[in-house]
């Protein structure tokens, strides 16, 4: 016990006396806070959409504008001929072209039916995707408003329709920051605190001091444990951070209790602290430690469910993301903050933290050798 | 084995894959002697001392430091040691205080030791201005003694001495040898490599490592005679010249201790 005093003394002293630590504790989560979650939205705007009106109608007119009164198209081009547009698209300053052809409104009146051509540029695939369903559905919608003002219905609609009515639970308002920040707030945790723990015991290996260290009858895991408890207290502070951020700048107040995500918070900081130990005594200088640990925290975030949903990868990514701690956090901070779940409710993902904590931890005492 | 022997070591071997760095060795170090442990760059100076220090396991071989063998009882061996490495082995970004404090703790002294420790070295040192200095804004040569008062900071049996006086003045030199002797006269054994032929003929017995074997060891003015030598200069040329290992074996080993 007396060692590891002197150990946390001397690691404290170190963390407080180095500015750049400093620094990146207490500035980069405002700044990941404060500036992310307003770009960092999965909602598309600003699509640039290139007409093509061949018509000329009273109609056709009134379709464009309830498109861009949608508020989530620019019209960055009108023309009736589809090669200009095309051209548009491909000097990129178009995303979208929607080509009303000759007759349309003859053809709708007339026929009760009308056929519209719609191409998008599939480079950026989820604006086209999700630009090309907005455009769908505002079609479909001034579709039914002509409907009902030109067409006598017969007593009996032809064709069913169904309606769905939705309410989305535990996010209401559908508000994506409620729904971001806490997410954000764990890639920060997680960047802070791999960073720091792998930079840390190689750097003493540059140094030397670790030559010094081993010649001492220091305990592998005194040495261990006392590198990680100081990096452990940073990180529970970048969170108390975070927590105040998301409260002041977006009211975000989780429903469930501060101590659920405080556990939670504690044990996945164990385990993410272990592996990036791990990472260190690996490693030979600091350059290494830190292209692992990014290449490492690249797979976490990526595959942790933040800006991919899980339930859509394909099976081998589901494998791997159920060894990603980051995923887990994930999950336990949505549903603590929108859901209000408590410890009972996250026991499972709690034990499988407390099992990746045991594991890293462990395997970094074990791979840190005194002898080679 | 002998009581009276600090150190003995009995065909000890470290080779890395088809590279022998230290090649069947046998000495036996007294307790309370200056051994002055000499050899050209590469010669497996570095290689032996961390062997005999529990940091490298040896291929083959035997050897007892303290008393107690370094395959097994390597822990123990670093309770009774003190080691200044060829890198500076002080914090930086620590106090000189905080240095102390830091060492005299891990070894598990009572604070009291500590705080009377530390200012008898401070006093010694004439550092008491600079205890609360940070060790990185200090010359090299106080650098240098204060990390020799760190690896005696415990009052091991043996400390261990790898080129301690490399880059630092002649006046320096003089005063870190004093404190050697000094350390000496407290009965600790000190087993120092030097690149200072001047420096050798400070110890008491010294030997010559060859590309990684023994090639003498004897007392300096024994040594003198035997190789009919004017100087330890002059023993370690002769001896020297027989090396056939390149000097940049030097960076190799680097890029291993490195672990």
């Amino acid at each position: 016990m007396r060692t590891i005093k002197f150990i946390l003394q001397k690691e404290f002293r170190q963390i407080f006396r180095d500015a750049s630590i400093l620094r990146m504790i207490l500035i980069m989560p405002i700044i990941q806070l404060v500036v992310l979650p307003w770009a960092a939205d999965y909602e598309i705007k600003n699509i640039k959409l290139a007409v093509v009106d061949q018509d000329r109608s009273e109609y056709s007119r009134q379709l464009i504008n309830k498109i861009t009164a949608s508020g989530y198209f620019n019209l960055a081009h009108y023309s009736s001929s589809y090669n200009e547009a095309l051209h548009q698209i491909e000097s990129d300053k178009a995303d979208l072209i929607l080509q009303i052809p000759i007759q349309f409104e003859k053809e709708l009146v007339k026929e009760n039916e009308a056929t519209l051509f719609m191409a998008m540029n599939a480079i950026n695939g989820v604006k086209a995707s999700l630009g090309g369903t907005y455009l769908r559905t505002i079609i479909q919608n001034y579709n039914k408003n002509v409907r009902t003002e030109w067409i006598q219905f017969p007593r009996f609609n032809p064709e069913t329709q169904i309606e769905i009515v939705s309410s989305s639970w535990y996010n209401p308002l559908m508000n994506y920051k409620y729904f971001m920040v806490p997410g954000i707030l764990v890639i920060l945790l997680t960047l802070i605190g791999m960073n720091l723990a792998s930079i840390n015991i190689v750097k003493e290996k540059e140094i030397g001091t670790i030559e010094q260290i081993n010649v001492t009858p220091i305990k592998k895991y005194h040495f261990i444990i006392g590198k990680l408890i100081p990096f452990w207290v940073m990180g529970l502070v970048v969170l108390t951070i975070g927590i105040i951020i998301s409260r002041v700048f977006y009211g975000i107040i989780p429903l469930g209790s501060f101590v659920t995500i405080y556990v939670f918070a504690a044990v996945y900081l164990l385990a993410l602290l272990g592996l990036g130990l791990l990472i260190s005594t690996y490693s030979v200088n600091q350059q290494q430690a830190m292209l692992l640990s990014f290449f490492i925290m690249m797979i976490f975030i990526l595959l942790g469910g933040l800006y991919t949903s899980i339930d859509s990868m394909p099976e081998w990514a589901k494998w791997i993301t159920r060894f990603n701690p980051v995923t887990y956090f994930i999950e336990v901070m949505r549903m603590v903050v929108l859901k209000g779940s408590s410890l009972i409710d996250i026991k499972y993902h709690l034990l499988k933290m407390v099992a990746f904590a045991v594991v890293f931890n462990s395997w970094a005492i074990f791979s840190y050798k005194k002898r080679s | 084995m002998n009581n009276n022997y600090a150190i003995t070591a009995n065909n000890l071997t470290k080779r890395f894959g088809d590279f022998v760095a230290v090649d069947n060795i046998s000495f036996e170090v007294s307790k309370g002697e200056i051994f002055g442990f000499l050899g050209a760059n590469g010669a497996g100076k570095t290689t032996a001392m961390r062997m005999l220090c529990g940091l490298s396991l040896p291929s083959s071989g035997t050897a007892t430091v303290a008393g107690f063998d370094v395959y097994k009882q390597n822990e123990k061996i670093k309770r009774s040691i003190g080691y200044m490495s060829q890198k500076f082995s002080l914090y930086d970004d620590l106090t000189v205080k905080e240095n102390m404090q830091f060492y005299g703790g891990i070894y598990g002294k009572s604070d009291a030791f500590i705080i009377k420790k530390t200012a008898f070295i401070l006093n010694h040192l004439h550092l008491e201005k600079e205890a609360n200095v940070l060790v990185k804004a200090l010359p090299l040569g106080w650098k240098q003694k204060l990390a020799f008062s760190g690896a005696i900071f415990h009052e091991p049996e043996i400390v261990f001495l790898d080129e301690p006086t490399g880059g630092v003045d002649p006046v320096t030199r003089r005063e870190f040898w004093n404190m050697i002797y000094q350390a000496s006269d407290l009965g600790i054994t000190i087993f120092v490599t030097t690149h200072y032929m001047d420096e050798a003929e400070y110890c008491n017995r010294v030997s010559i490592m060859v590309d990684g074997r023994i090639e003498a060891l004897d007392t300096p003015s024994k040594l003198k005679s035997t190789y009919n030598a004017a100087s330890m200069d002059d023993v370690f040329l002769k001896l020297a010249r027989k090396a056939v290992r390149a000097c940049r074996l030097n960076n190799w080993h680097e890029t291993i201790f490195s672990f």
